[in-house]
Parts: structure tokens; C-alpha cells; sequence
């Protein structure tokens, strides 16, 4: 028998995915499904957009309405459908090149006019579909096709930077963490705003082996490891010591675009 | 509608499976094992508790909680 | 029947065309000599129910507004020079993946920041080979306020109807020159709508159904639940790497312009039918190409004008038939020869192809163009 979730969301004919044995993206394209599945989407109205870059192949797999569009435009493309039709749920799959890099500025802009789009960025620290090379959020000192010799580059904190662009919804958690994630994805989507959430994913065919990280279950228990819940860091600051945060780093509620939108129309009417 | 456990098992399409062993290394009850041909396989069925965390973790929808009358 | 007499200039000419024809979305960013485009649009739109939105950049412009064109608004972006070369990739997106689409270019004097108060056409050979990869290209250059009204409704008309981004390429000449234009009822008007799936349709989307010349397209979130990609892709629209789908597409793309050329092209023969010698110009230049053919007739000299109306595709023909005729051919442009070039390429020698151009921000004057005409005699 097939899976009852991945017949109703997927492709059938377009699986197995693309991904390496191991990729993480796989679990992110999953909780995704597994999401929508909860929020009770029609699926009819349900738009998924992406860039380029491994992530960016997710949309082509998924049945729903998808747009794959071009390197880092994937939030510029998605403002234009929602503001079209904001009847539309529209959701933005997006690597951490693609997001942070290319497309950084879309990234801001989208997050700056809280338009209610949903923004999965799947961060792998590294440009996959290139072979390998560092991006911004490859850690320094961590090498890349581009950093043979150790990234001098500082990367960034895609959840804070979102958050600090002014998304009212931006959460992060890890592949290993996945429970955590489909429920941040899950409150993502039911989130009125630009909301964000950062799922750090494992690329053990580049990034695992460029840095001797070991297997695709040795880079998971890194991320077991190397991750605390926002709550707990809060009680236990011992327990955060030299760890990565995840959790909801914002959850808060403010106009939201394409609404403050319809209400100039209304307005214009009268 | 609420499935209870007992009508569901764990199914395998090992066509799909890429042979990562995630699903096998985080089994909290060590059920799953490879098969001869690098694949996830179910070793020991009667221990296994049907939490679903080789579905929620395994990023090739290899391996997943179904229906029991479909085997 | 409703005539309503204007005083406009061409930016705002384009922007009543575009309402005419049906545009509902608008995206862009602020630029001289284009930014007028934007302005009435955001002040226009909502109040027909349309959308306005001034993105980040002239990438997220463009962008905005093919996710609109899949939702089934009608969309248009307008910009200049810089912004028409930040552009270039998503022109090359919605020119696979079939997306219609307005995109104005008023042109400017370049290169860079180059000049951006003062008029230039040195864009027309980027309209056609801006984007990379071979791909067709529809592009509509206006030589007045009315008829840039015109044109933008046939840049929509066109773009519906062969579901490609058409560019409007206007200069600071007409975009900003104000002349009396008399807009018509819209009953009056031809405009043209994409067409649609019916439901419950097995729709391929990049299928074209037998008497069609495109594919149908569905909105996004009428139910089809469709991929939409920039890679090459077959007739259900998903990727596929295989040489002989890339070929039977791209063949496809070129084909529905090409086969169509006689729809797609206008031009303006002025003067031309004893003509002995002949000018060849577009846009705003061609308004001193005729003051020039004008004074040239008074003075007996059997000089006709040709005017491009459409760029691209070429009107090959109808120039090359010309040559037949004629024993010179002077091209009037502001630039340093883009469409002298093809000319030359068109009439194979048939008559001797001269410059009369530049690209220092003045416009031409008809007695730069006449002493330069004169040369020849």
C-alpha cells in the first residue's frame, strides 16, 4: 500500500525525490505535507512557490498549484500571487542561499510589509545543487568548494534576521527535532503575516563530507546535540551554554498587507 | 477519526528507501535493521509500538504507519 | 458611447491604456523617466479593484507581476534603462513558462546611470537579446501620446493572446511629451483575454489543444494544480532534461511568434509608394524622421519614411521589399546603430544602409537629419 498522506499530497509519479540518501529536505517536505494536511487546507487553494537550489525542487513533488521560479525571486513572485489573490494560501519554499543571499532583499521586504505568506527556508548551510560551495550561513571556519581553506565569512541567523526584518512569526528547529517542526509549520501557516520558519536540515553528500561531519545519522545526532529549546535555555542557562536556540522567536499579531490593501479599496468606494 | 493502534503497522516501500538509516538509528524500540540490499527492513514486528517517528523522520516517505487490512 | 478628450503625456497614456485593456496589477520601482507609469497606477487601480505594489527592487517588480499574471490578473510592469537591464532574467522566465506580460521600458540615455532625464533608444537590441538562450521576442515602440494609448492595449492584447511578455518600449521623448489624445468607450475597443481551461478538463499545461496557438491557461487556484517552471520542461509542465522535449518547446516558443508575424507586425509606410529614397526610424525619433521627409518633399525630392511600429519581430519583408525600390536607406535613431545593423542584415545589399544617430541625450532635429540626408544626393 502507499502512503495515504503522500498519495493525497504528492506526486506519485514524480517520486522518489532528487535528494542524496540522507538529505534532510526530505523531512522538511514531509512536515510541510503532514501541516497543511492538519490546517485543512483545500489544496485547490494552496500555492507553493520556490527559487532555486536543491530546496527549491520540493514544489515540483507537491500537488498543489507550485510555482518554481527563478534564483532568489521566490518571495517576490509569491507577494505577487497573494496580493493578486489573497484568497490564495501561499507558501515559500526557500534554501538558505536562495533566501539569505540572492534573495535577501525579498527576504526583508516581505518580512518589513507583514504580508501573510508563509516562508519554509531549508538551511543546509551550503549550496547543494552547486557541488558544495560555503553560503551565509555556513559557519566560519567550516570549509566549502569556495572556503578551501576555512569560511572567513560570518554567517547569519536567518530566524533573527527575518524577525528583526519585522515577520511576526519566525520560529527555528532542526530535522532531527521534527515534531517541534511540523508544529511550527502548523502555527506558521495559521499565522496571519509574514511568518517564517527556519528548518535546519543536513546535507551529509557536501557539507557532512567537506567537513569530515561523518553519516547522514552523525550529523543528526549533531543537531540533537547542538540544539536547545528556547524554554529550556530560559530555566537552564547552563544548558545553553555554547548551543543553538530554537523555538518561537516571534509569535505576535499586526496588520497584515494585503488586508490593510483590501481595506483602501473599500475605502475608495465610498 | 481516530485510529487506534491496533489497526495500524509499519509499511516499507523499498523501492524509495535510499538506504540512509535514519529511521533505524532513532527507533526508540530498535526494531528496524538494513536488508541484504542496504534497505530498511522490519526485524522484529512484535516490539514494535507504532510511534511513527521512522515516518516522521525518514525524508524518502519510505517508511510509514498504515492500515493493518492492506498488507 | 463616452469620448473623453485628454491632455496627457504618453507615461499617463499608458497607464489609461492599460486600464482600457484590462490591467489589474501593477508592480514596480520608481524610475526616471518611467516613474509617472507607477504613480497613476497606484493612485488608479484600487479604485477598479485592482492591485498596486512598489516592490523592493525592479527584479521583485518584474516578479511580482508574472505571480499576479498566474493568478489570471492582467499585469504590467513599467521601468527604464538599469531597471529594464535588472529585468532581463524574469523576462526570460515568463518567456518559457509562458506568462503574459506587460513590461515598459522608457528609454533613456545610456549606458549605466548614463543620462536619465534626457531620451536614448539604445535598448532596442537588448529587447530582443537582453534575457540569454535564443527565445522570441514581441516588442511595440509608439511614437506619440495617442499612440502609446494604443500600443499598451495591444501589448496586452498580444501578450494574452500569445501568452509572452510584450515589451513597450517608449523613449523620454513620448513618455513625456503631453498632446491632446481622444480616449474611446472601451466598447469601441478590441481587447483580448487569455483562454481558459474548462473544468474538469484533463489539462496539460503546456499542452496546445488543436486550433489553438498556445496553450490554455488556468489561474492559479482555479483548481488545476499545476507546475509552472523556468526549466525546460514537457507539455505537462514538469522538468524533463530529455534534448528532444527541450527542442519540440523551444521550437514552439519561436514558432507561435514567428508563424504569426503578419498579426504581430505593424509599421507606418509615409510617402513611400514613388519614393526614390527612403528614412527608416521609431519611436519619438520617427516624429522628426517626418517633419524631415515633409520638407524634403516640398522640395521635390522623392523621399518616403518608414516607420517601426513593431520592432521585434522585424518587418523584414515589407524593409527588404523597400530596398528593392529605393537607392538609400538613412536610419534615424538615437543610438549608434542597433537597427541600422539590421538593416543591413534584411536588405542584403539591395541599397546602400546610412547612420544618421546618437546618444548624447538631444533629440534629433529635422535639420540633422535633412543635411544628413543630403549627403547621399
Amino acid at each position: 500500500m502507499n502512503n495515504p498522506l503522500v498519495e493525497n499530497y504528492f506526486r506519485m509519479d514524480k517520486l522518489p525525490h532528487i535528494w542524496c540518501p540522507g538529505c534532510g529536505h526530505g523531512i522538511i517536505m514531509s512536515a510541510i505535507a503532514r501541516a497543511i494536511e492538519k490546517s485543512g487546507l483545500d489544496k485547490d487553494k494552496v500555492c507553493i512557490v520556490s527559487g532555486i537550489g536543491c530546496s527549491s525542487r520540493a514544489p515540483g513533488y507537491m500537488d498543489f498549484n507550485t510555482l518554481h521560479t527563478t534564483h532568489g525571486r521566490a518571495l517576490a513572485f509569491a507577494t505577487g500571487v497573494k496580493l493578486a489573490n489573497p484568497e490564495l494560501e501561499v507558501i515559500v519554499i526557500a534554501g538558505d542561499g536562495d533566501l539569505s543571499a540572492i534573495g535577501g532583499n525579498h527576504l526583508i521586504h516581505a518580512a518589513r510589509r507583514n504580508i501573510n505568506l508563509t516562508t519554509i527556508c531549508f538551511n543546509n548551510n551550503i549550496y547543494g545543487m552547486t557541488g558544495g560551495q560555503y553560503s551565509p550561513t555556513t559557519a566560519t571556519g567550516d570549509k566549502g568548494t569556495t572556503a578551501p581553506y576555512g569560511n572567513i565569512d560570518r554567517p547569519f541567523d536567518i530566524t533573527q534576521l527575518a524577525a528583526g526584518a519585522g515577520a511576526t512569526y519566525a520560529a527555528k528547529a532542526t530535522v532531527y527535532h521534527v515534531n517541534q517542526l511540523q508544529k511550527y509549520i502548523e502555527a506558521a501557516i495559521d499565522h496571519k503575516g509574514f511568518s517564517m520558519v527556519e528548518a535546519v536540515s543536513v546535507c551529509p553528500t557536501y557539507y557532512g563530507r567537506k567537513n569530515k561531519k561523518g553519516s547522514a545519522v552523525d550529523m543528526m545526532n549533531w543537531l540533537k546535540d547542538s540544539f536547545v529549546d528556547m524554554k529550556i535555555a530560559e530555566k537552564m542557562p547552563e544548558k545553553a551554554v555554547g548551543k543553538f536556540i530554537m523555538g518561537e522567536y516571534v509569535n505576535k499579531v499586526e496588520p497584515e498587507y494585503t488586508e490593510l490593501y483590501d481595506q483602501v479599496i473599500e475605502r475608495l468606494k465610498r | 477519526m481516530a485510529v487506534s493502534k491496533d489497526d495500524l503497522m509499519v509499511h516499507i516501500k523499498e523501492e524509495w528507501c535510499k538506504g540512509c538509516g535514519i529511521c533505524i538509528a532513532y527507533c526508540p524500540k530498535k526494531v528496524l535493521g538494513f536488508n541484504e540490499h542496504g534497505k530498511v527492513s522490519m526485524l522484529d514486528r512484535d516490539n514494535c509500538i507504532k510511534c511513527g517517528m521512522c515516518e516522521m523522520r525518514c525524508p524518502d516517505f519510505a517508511i510509514f504507519l498504515g492500515g493493518k487490512e492492506n498488507v | 458611447m463616452s469620448k473623453v478628450i485628454k491632455f496627457l503625456q504618453g507615461n499617463e497614456a499608458c497607464v489609461e491604456g492599460a486600464l482600457m485593456a484590462g490591467m489589474r496589477f501593477y508592480s514596480g520601482y520608481p524610475i526616471t523617466p518611467s516613474t509617472e507609469i507607477a504613480e497613476l497606477s497606484s493612485e488608479k487601480l484600487p479604485k477598479v479593484g485592482g492591485k498596486f505594489i512598489q516592490m523592493e527592487d525592479e527584479i521583485a517588480g518584474i516578479a511580482a507581476a508574472i505571480g499576479a499574471s498566474l493568478t489570471g490578473k492582467k499585469a504590467m510592469t513599467a521601468t527604464s534603462g538599469p531597471g529594464f537591464s535588472l529585468k532581463q532574467e524574469n523576462i526570460g522566465y515568463a518567456t518559457i513558462a509562458e506568462i503574459p506580460l506587460v513590461v515598459v521600458n522608457v528609454q533613456r540615455g545610456g549606458p549605466s546611470t548614463g543620462l536619465p532625464t534626457s531620451p536614448g533608444q539604445g535598448d532596442v537590441m537588448q529587447a530582443k537579446w537582453g534575457t540569454h538562450g535564443d527565445h522570441p521576442v514581441i516588442c511595440l515602440t509608439p511614437d506619440s501620446v495617442k499612440e502609446t494609448f494604443d500600443l499598451t492595449i495591444r501589448a496586452f492584447n498580444l501578450a494574452e493572446k500569445y501568452r509572452t511578455p510584450v515589451i513597450l518600449l517608449t523613449d523620454e521623448i513620448t513618455g513625456h511629451m503631453r498632446e491632446k489624445i481622444e480616449i474611446p468607450d472601451v466598447s469601441e475597443l478590441e481587447i483580448y483575454n487569455r483562454i481558459v481551461p474548462e473544468a474538469g478538463d484533463d489539462y496539460k499545461a503546456y499542452h496546445v489543444d488543436d486550433g489553438d496557438i498556445v496553450p490554455k491557461m488556468a489561474p492559479f487556484g482555479g483548481g488545476f494544480r499545476y507546475h509552472v517552471t523556468g526549466l525546460m520542461h514537457d507539455e505537462t509542465g514538469f522538468p524533463s532534461n530529455s534534448t528532444q522535449n527541450a527542442d519540440v518547446l523551444i521550437k514552439r516558443l519561436m514558432g507561435k511568434i514567428e508563424d504569426n508575424k503578419e498579426d504581430i507586425i505593424t509599421y507606418e509606410a509615409y510617402e513611400t509608394e514613388d519614393a526614390e529614397y527612403l528614412i527608416l526610424s521609431y519611436g519619438g525619433t520617427a516624429r522628426t524622421a517626418k517633419a524631415a521627409v515633409k520638407k524634403l518633399r516640398a522640395e521635390g525630392i522623392k523621399v518616403g519614411l518608414f516607420r517601426l511600429i513593431t520592432v521585434w519581430p522585424f518587418p523584414e519583408e515589407q524593409v527588404r521589399a523597400l530596398s528593392e525600390q529605393v537607392k538609400d536607406i538613412l536610419v534615424a535613431e538615437l543610438n549608434f546603430g542597433q537597427i541600422k545593423l539590421e538593416v543591413e542584415r534584411v536588405v542584403k545589399g539591395n541599397a546602400n544602409v546610412r547612420l544618421c544617430g546618437k546618444a548624447n541625450g538631444e533629440i534629433l532635429t529635422p535639420e540633422e537629419l535633412i543635411k544628413a540626408f543630403k549627403e547621399v544626393l
